[in-house]
């Protein structure tokens, strides 16, 4: 697809307790406590929802650091509460089970009415593994071939029921076609999981699976797997550059590059003006400082929107993810000012869009690939 | 206070055949939809939590998915913190393994649920030793029988230190884990979430005197329910706690009529369809341990004597423990002693388990009895219908328990603890978390 083009651009934004820079609470003057109620989330994805931005992005991590909840978690306390949205918890693979991931990814769709995603991350640090103690921490080639194989058998576990599978047939006394329930029996490298889920194929059949592919290593689990990919860039050269490369390890996949979404990661402060905002910045770096991760706007909401509009021109990327600084103030920025600048200049569609989260983004609801027209007439 | 107050967990129906799938008023067991209709009418009752059981792997029997039963489960902490979102004050209660999970991911979880539900978590703790289900789960194989309260125990001191370090970093090394490092989150609004612990064995009383805030029962009569629930109080102050500090809840089915003979010809219909004709032969091949598909549900038992080798005709279920040819000579003695009663007739009248049966009022005056002869403190309710099997409950029977004084008419506080009358022994809430 032609990136930026008024109906494709896609919109996400990361909800990180009180934003991406670690002083925002503090300078922002925030209850620490108040970044752990349900209120704080809730709050966030509504005016997120109200916008129409298609992602809202919930990060985890077992990294020390800051107080983190889990992430499956915040998004379906949210998911009851604020329909219209993508929810799509980071969810770690490198030391949990990929059997519950599964029917927690499957269940989070359940809950929200079809609008499920989630980002499979690692785990990379000795830190981290002396959390579980199962195993040493392991080289990024080694950490995405299990996510990869974690990928895969979450995505057979979903389709381990069929879509009619429960059948409740008085006559036979049978509740379930067990005909239509499929043994997953993967085998690899780092686990075996036997299956069926104890969970129902999610009413999207495959949520979102979205994917960052900055790493190396990081890209061919993106270009076999993801429906979204996330990207970073200093620049919006770069990012064009990483879109490329992303849509052409995509293609060498066997999948058609335009199924795919690259989503370029904006940081964002903004204020009334260019000044204030970077002097808000200065002040939050003396607290602890944050060297940018990609593209960062610190400005007004007209610098933002400017930059989208160069994204577009450039080809830069099919959307952003906008990473504010300090919630909740910068996400208010952006939905109220920003969002409805793009609009205005015809690059973001206006109101909201109905449907699943995958129809949002152009994508049928997958065939199952239990299915027997894809088992090759292998069924009895 | 004058009476004893009586609690109730709601039991989310199961995937066992005490839920009954036939019933035009069945409705879906896995859609939200249901969940929200039985946790806020739980909260309409002013229950103290809902309570979700967990089964790991679909159960097979005679080496196929068994598929008479419901089937079909989300996943445990996805719902709860769903279900936190459409009600204010109900527990939230999930049957969690300890066999198949890492601890501190475990504390992650359970503390995530406790702060977004403003302190109404609870964990049903159960450790398997189950190899079949460990096919499923990177551990795989199982845990040796003689592990399992040696893993359950670990667990609760691996999770209970981590909840209560407030970023210091913890170190556990024991024979089960290996857990270093800091833990993300200060205390949930609850400190620990409540435990509840389910296991009759005398280890397994013991472990729930020592560290359990609530025990699972399923002892079904008043003098077995008094013996237990002298048994486990006794064991209490051996280590430091009182009477209080633990409740014992055993799950009970209810069936309710305008009288109790309307509801005793409920009873009898609801046995009906939770034993279908090819339900009751699986039932007679899990103690017989053959192939029975052969025999007539409506015919006599089987003359062959049970196969008492073949334990695991059936897996992914807890098994009964007593000797299979003695039950079948029980049967036999049962259904000659009913003038020849039929294989279904027979599983109707011996696998059943219908606790409480009549109308509101008798109900509530057997429930009253239990609770107030130190039989129980309460119970966990496991009704036959899902989504609408506790509505007539809460409507009938609730308001004739509040009459008898016997049972609150507003929740005492935002906690489950609250509710189940229970310390915050590890850590006090602070005014602003109470707020």
């Amino acid at each position: 697809m032609s990136p930026f083009t008024e109906a494709r651009m896609h919109l996400a934004v990361e909800l990180k307790g009180a934003g991406r820079h670690p002083a925002a609470a503090q300078w922002a003057g925030l209850d620490p406590a108040s970044l752990l109620t349900p209120q704080h989330y809730v709050s966030l994805t509504r005016a997120a929802a109200r916008r129409g931005l298609d992602l809202a992005l919930f990060p985890d991590t077992f990294v020390a650091g800051e107080p983190v909840l889990d992430a499956v978690a915040i998004a379906a306390r949210v998911a009851p509460v604020v329909p219209g949205i993508g929810l799509v918890p980071t969810a770690t693979v490198t030391h949990t089970e990929p059997f519950h991931l599964s029917k927690a990814i499957a269940t989070l769709d359940i809950v929200s009415g079809g609008q499920a995603g989630w980002e499979p991350t690692v785990s990379r640090t000795p830190a981290e593994a002396a959390l579980f103690g199962r195993k040493p921490a392991a080289a990024p080639d080694v950490l995405w071939r299990e996510a990869a194989d974690t990928v895969d058998v979450v995505v057979r576990l979903w389709d381990s029921w069929d879509d009619d599978a429960v059948i409740r047939d008085a006559a036979t006394g049978r509740y379930v076609d067990r005909d239509k329930l499929h043994y997953v029996d993967f085998t690899g490298e780092f686990f075996s999981v036997k299956g069926p889920s104890i969970t129902p194929r999610p009413p999207q059949g495959h949520p979102l699976v979205v994917l960052r592919a900055d790493e190396p290593e990081a890209l061919p689990v993106a270009a076999r797997w993801a429906d979204v990919v996330r990207i970073a860039a200093p620049d919006l050269d770069a990012a064009g550059v990483a879109r490329e490369r992303v849509r052409a390890a995509v293609a060498g996949a066997g999948r058609d590059p335009d199924d795919v979404t690259v989503l370029l990661d904006v940081e964002v402060h903004l204020a009334a003006d260019a000044h204030r905002a970077r002097a808000d910045v200065a002040e939050l770096d003396a607290r602890a400082a944050l060297e940018p991760s990609s593209v960062r706007v610190t400005g007004t909401a007209t610098d933002l929107a400017d930059l989208l509009g160069r994204a577009v021109r450039l080809g830069a990327a099919d959307g952003v993810t906008f990473v504010p600084l300090v919630l909740p103030a910068d996400l208010g920025a952006i939905a109220d000012q920003a969002v409805p600048l793009l609009a205005g200049r015809g690059l973001f569609r206006t109101g909201r869009s109905g449907g699943s989260l995958r129809s949002r983004f152009g994508l049928g609801r997958p065939v199952n690939s239990f299915a027997p027209s894809t088992v090759g007439g292998a069924q009895s | 206070m004058s009476r004893k107050q009586i609690h109730f967990g709601a039991h989310f129906p199961g995937v066992n055949n005490t839920t009954v799938w036939s019933d035009p008023q069945a409705g879906s067991q896995t859609d939200f939809a249901s969940f929200v209709h039985f946790a806020q009418n739980a909260e309409r009752g002013l229950m103290d939590f809902v309570f979700l059981a967990e089964g790991l792997r679909l159960r097979e029997h005679r080496g196929v998915i068994h598929d008479l039963d419901v089937v079909g489960r989300p996943d445990t902490f996805t719902v709860l913190n769903a279900i936190a979102a459409v009600t204010t004050h109900l527990g939230l209660a999930g049957t969690i393994n300890t066999t198949f999970n890492e601890p501190y991911e475990l504390a992650k979880q359970f503390a995530s649920l406790d702060h977004l539900s403003g302190g109404r978590a609870a964990w049903n703790m159960v450790t398997t030793s189950d190899a079949f289900t460990g096919e499923n789960f990177r551990r795989g194989g199982f845990l040796d029988r003689a592990h399992r309260y040696e893993r359950a125990a670990e667990v609760v001191a691996v999770t209970r230190s981590l909840w209560d370090s407030r970023g210091e970093p913890v170190e556990h090394h024991g024979r089960q884990f290996d857990v270093s490092g800091r833990f993300p989150l200060p205390p949930g609004p609850q400190g620990h979430p409540v435990l509840i612990q389910a296991g009759d064995s005398a280890e397994g009383r013991d472990f729930a005197a020592a560290t359990a805030d609530a025990i699972f029962t399923l002892h079904g009569t008043l003098e077995a329910g008094q013996a237990f629930y002298a048994d486990v109080k006794g064991r209490l102050p051996r280590h430091g706690r009182s009477e209080q500090d633990l409740k014992v809840l055993p799950g009970v089915t209810f069936v309710l009529g305008d009288t109790d003979a309307e509801a005793q010809d409920t009873a009898d219909h609801i046995r009906r369809q939770q034993v279908s004709p090819p339900t009751a032969i699986a039932f007679l091949e899990q103690i017989w341990g053959r192939d029975l598909s052969g025999y007539d549900p409506d015919g006599p038992l089987p003359d062959v004597e049970p196969d008492v080798d073949n334990v695991s005709i059936t897996l992914g279920r807890v098994r009964h423990a007593k000797d299979p040819r003695a039950v079948a000579q029980e049967w036999r003695d049962f259904a000659a002693a009913g003038g020849g009663l039929s294989i279904r007739q027979i599983v109707i009248e011996k696998t059943g388990r219908q606790s409480f049966i009549g109308s509101p009022k008798t109900v509530a005056d057997q429930m009253d009895l239990f609770v107030q002869s130190n039989a129980c403190d309460g119970f966990i309710l496991v009704p036959h219908l899902t989504p609408g099997g506790l509505d007539r409950f809460v409507t009938d029977v609730v308001p004739e328990l509040q009459d008898r004084g016997s049972y609150r008419t507003a929740y005492p506080g935002p906690t489950l603890r609250d509710h189940l009358g229970l310390r915050h022994p590890h850590a006090p809430l602070t005014a602003q978390e109470s707020a």
